[in-house]
């Protein structure tokens, strides 16, 4: 258009100007005379008009409320309650940003999808309550006019835990908590359990924990596509790209011990685009931390962990990626239509998938054994050596079965006591975290999202009280243990 | 602001649109003149916040009316028992009541039933047909109050899905039939869910649009329970004929 105007104006000076430098009358040559106008433009003016107004489409807005980084269902599920709980429509602009839109990576993608409640602390207990229903009612959360209802296929089969001799305690007294938040389990010993499921081989357990409703698994791919369909239709930004700086602002204070604490505050994001050195300063008032994996990184950008061991600025954020291996097998004399998740008391679990005597599973390795988490190469000899045997002693009919496929995938694994970091850092106040959850981000995303949400509008957790989470807990050495990890 | 005289002409097609609360579960629509006005409804959700906006209010009402009829009536249960408690909530929503050697209890077509049941304090309910019903996982608490019941019919309801299919073991003691023909919702997953009920001894699982392989799943739900004759679906429906059987028709693509 500005190209037109140019033209057109410049067209006229040149017809006024006429009959002042050229002797003679018009001549009538006017598409020759635009293509000598455009060549002069073109001689004039720096590079081709196309410069003038250059295509920015894949950066991300130069101001955001509140940027997140990870667009992962932990980021994600934040964005929806964000926008949900806003209290004035179009209140806050959301940014997701995230390195890699294929997922290839991400521990959404790859994961087994289960969701149960057999947890040992209440807190843990109700956020998978809270995304039982979430889950349950999916279609009324996040609707979108014009698009077609999703389906997550989900299982309703349960998971079925199952504890030897010496943890048979420890599975009573979590049955009991879990019970009085409300889920659905029940205790079976191992003439019931045969009795209920005559394929198991019950040598060695001296408890089982089945888990009769809200517990199942589920198709992570279809929450997710269902989550960005919603933020789209919310009027969330969504952008490709790498964070790679921080750009923060300090502020020295007073404690009232008379103290000197320096606080920081982000006041803009860099984001770097794929495969250039293009880069865009995102001002954003809050970050929100929910790389997944890789959120020690993010967090170390903006110098968190910098600072002499033992005091607060020099407390990193725990949380390192561990790979995990899942197998799909075939098995035709398999268990038949009811298997719940199975979890051994080995550590292997299995599933059914699909109706044709296809299962999957795996095991989550001791730490001498853990898996070089540079790439995402599968060890088929683990499967062998270290999952095969647990599953045909507690199955006999998985001793003949067939490897199908095998892929791996991340845990953003806490290394402190393998539960999530929830809510804002201490010294830098607007960076608030949703990670670290170690095997369970994707059956809590959605409580943790609200309290996230939460914690920003309102200021405190309001539904779920999250404060076991805190970063705090790293500092002062104490630990909220979870006593299941698969 | 929409021309006003659009908001007019919208109501109609509207009506169509929304009425599709029970067409979430994916169950066949009839192609043709609804292609027709979805894709009008949609161009115009698309261009015009205000039908946009509509729409959503009318999915919400609808929504909402569903949970209203799925209240819980369990206070009800301190004054007059469980089993009159769950019957009362089956008759407002529609359907049929069936309590020991007693005759059935319909609602007329104005919704009008007898308030004889009231008085039944102490006889359980051996029967339920709530076909057609808006029964949904909420209203199940209601339903699960009648722990003696022998035959559950939940034929054609378009709110019953996998979900409420987990609900049902704590009627496994009692419940003898179970009928899911022909809800949209229901699949193979939730089928799994029934192996609770042992004592279950008819279950009728045809026409469920949402299974996706019905044979397949005929045969493995009567594997799963052995003393229940499982109705419904001709296993051979999911197999392909063999080359000597294949019929003469030029015009079928040539199979696998």
């Amino acid at each position: 258009m500005i190209r037109r105007v140019l033209l057109h104006g410049l067209g006229r000076g040149l017809l006024t100007r006429r009959p002042g430098t050229r002797r003679g009358g018009f001549s009538l040559d006017w598409d020759g005379k635009v293509s000598e106008i455009k060549k002069k433009i073109k001689s004039i003016l720096p590079g081709t008009p196309r410069d003038l107004l250059p295509d920015t489409s894949h950066l991300p807005p130069e101001h955001s409320d509140v940027v997140i980084v990870g667009g992962g269902v932990l980021g994600l599920s934040v964005a929806y309650w964000l926008k949900k709980l806003e209290n004035r429509q179009g209140g806050m602009r959301v940014l997701v940003v995230e390195r890699d839109h294929t997922y290839s990576q991400a521990s959404t993608g790859l994961s087994v999808g289960g969701i149960c409640q057999q947890f040992s602390l209440p807190e843990n207990i109700q956020l998978s309550l809270f995304s039982a229903s979430f889950l349950r009612n999916i279609n009324e959360y996040l609707a979108v006019t014009n698009a077609p209802p999703l389906d997550l296929q989900f299982n309703p089969s349960g998971y079925l835990l199952l504890a030897s001799e010496k943890d048979a305690a420890a599975m009573e007294s979590n049955v009991k908590v879990q019970k009085q938040e409300g889920a659905k389990v029940c205790l079976m010993s191992p003439d019931q359990l045969r009795n209920k499921f005559p394929w198991i081989n019950t040598e060695g357990v001296a408890l089982a924990s089945y888990g009769m409703e809200n517990e199942g698994w589920f198709d992570p791919w279809c929450l997710l596509h269902g989550l960005r369909q919603k933020l789209a239709s919310m009027g969330v930004f969504f952008c490709q790209g790498e964070v790679t700086r921080f750009v923060t602002s300090s502020q020295c204070m007073l404690t009232t011990n008379d103290e000197m604490v320096t606080l920081k505050s982000i006041h803009e994001v860099h984001v770097k685009m794929d495969h250039s050195l293009e880069y865009q300063p995102v001002e954003c008032a809050i970050v929100i931390n929910a790389a997944g994996a890789w959120s020690a990184q993010i967090a170390a950008l903006a110098g968190i962990g910098k600072g002499p061991p033992g005091t607060l600025q020099g407390t990193k954020l725990p949380v390192e990626p561990r790979k995990r291996y899942v197998y799909v097998w075939h098995c035709p004399q398999g268990p038949g239509l009811e298997t719940p998740l199975v979890a051994d008391t080995s550590g292997a679990y299995f599933r059914r998938e699909g109706l044709g005597s296809n299962y999957l599973g795996g095991r989550s390795p001791t730490e001498e054994e853990e898996p070089d988490p540079a790439n995402l190469e599968v060890d088929h000899d683990f499967f062998q050596e270290k999952v095969w045997p647990h599953l045909a002693l507690r199955v006999p009919a998985f001793e003949t079965l067939k490897v199908q496929t095998a892929w791996a995938g991340y845990y953003d694994y806490n290394t402190f006591d393998q539960n999530g970091v929830v809510g804002p850092h201490p010294l830098v106040v607007n960076m608030y975290f949703a990670t670290g959850f170690s095997g369970h981000g994707l059956q809590q995303a959605p409580g943790v999202g609200r309290a996230v949400a939460e914690m920003i509008l309102e200021g405190s957790f309001q539904t779920i009280d999250l404060s076991p989470f805190l970063f705090n807990r790293f500092y002062l050495g104490e630990k909220t243990q979870e006593n299941n990890i698969m | 602001m929409a021309a006003p005289w659009l908001s007019l002409r919208l109501v109609a097609p509207m009506w169509n649109g929304t009425r599709g609360i029970h067409r979430l579960g994916g169950a066949v629509v009839p192609e043709g003149n609804q292609k027709k006005e979805r894709t009008m409804l949609q161009f115009l959700t698309d261009h015009f916040y205000d039908v946009e906006a509509l729409r959503g209010y009318l999915l919400q009402r609808e929504m909402s009316k569903v949970h209203l009829k799925n209240r819980s009536f369990t206070w009800l249960e301190e004054q007059h028992g469980p089993y009159s408690a769950g019957a009362f909530f089956i008759l407002k929503q529609g359907g049929a009541v069936k309590f020991r050697d007693k005759e059935w209890i319909r609602p007329d077509k104005y919704g009008h039933f007898s308030p004889e049941f009231w008085n039944f304090r102490e006889v359980p309910v051996e029967a339920v047909d709530a076909s057609d019903c808006e029964i949904n996982y909420e209203g199940l608490d209601n339903l699960l109050l009648l722990k003696e019941l022998q035959s559950l019919s939940l034929q054609r309801c378009p709110h019953v899905d996998d979900w409420c299919l987990s609900r049902l073991y704590p009627l496994a003691d009692s419940l003898q039939e179970l009928s899911l023909a022909g809800c949209p919702r229901v699949s193979e997953r939730g089928l799994a869910c029934l192996y609770h009920l042992q004592n279950l001894r008819r279950l009728d699982i045809s026409d469920l649009p949402a299974v996706s392989n019905p044979g397949l799943t005929q045969i493995l739900v009567e594997e799963m329970l052995p003393n229940c004759q499982v109705v419904g679906v001709n296993w051979a429906e999911g197999l392909k004929l063999g080359p000597e059987e294949q019929p003469q028709d030029p015009a079928s693509p040539v199979p696998a």
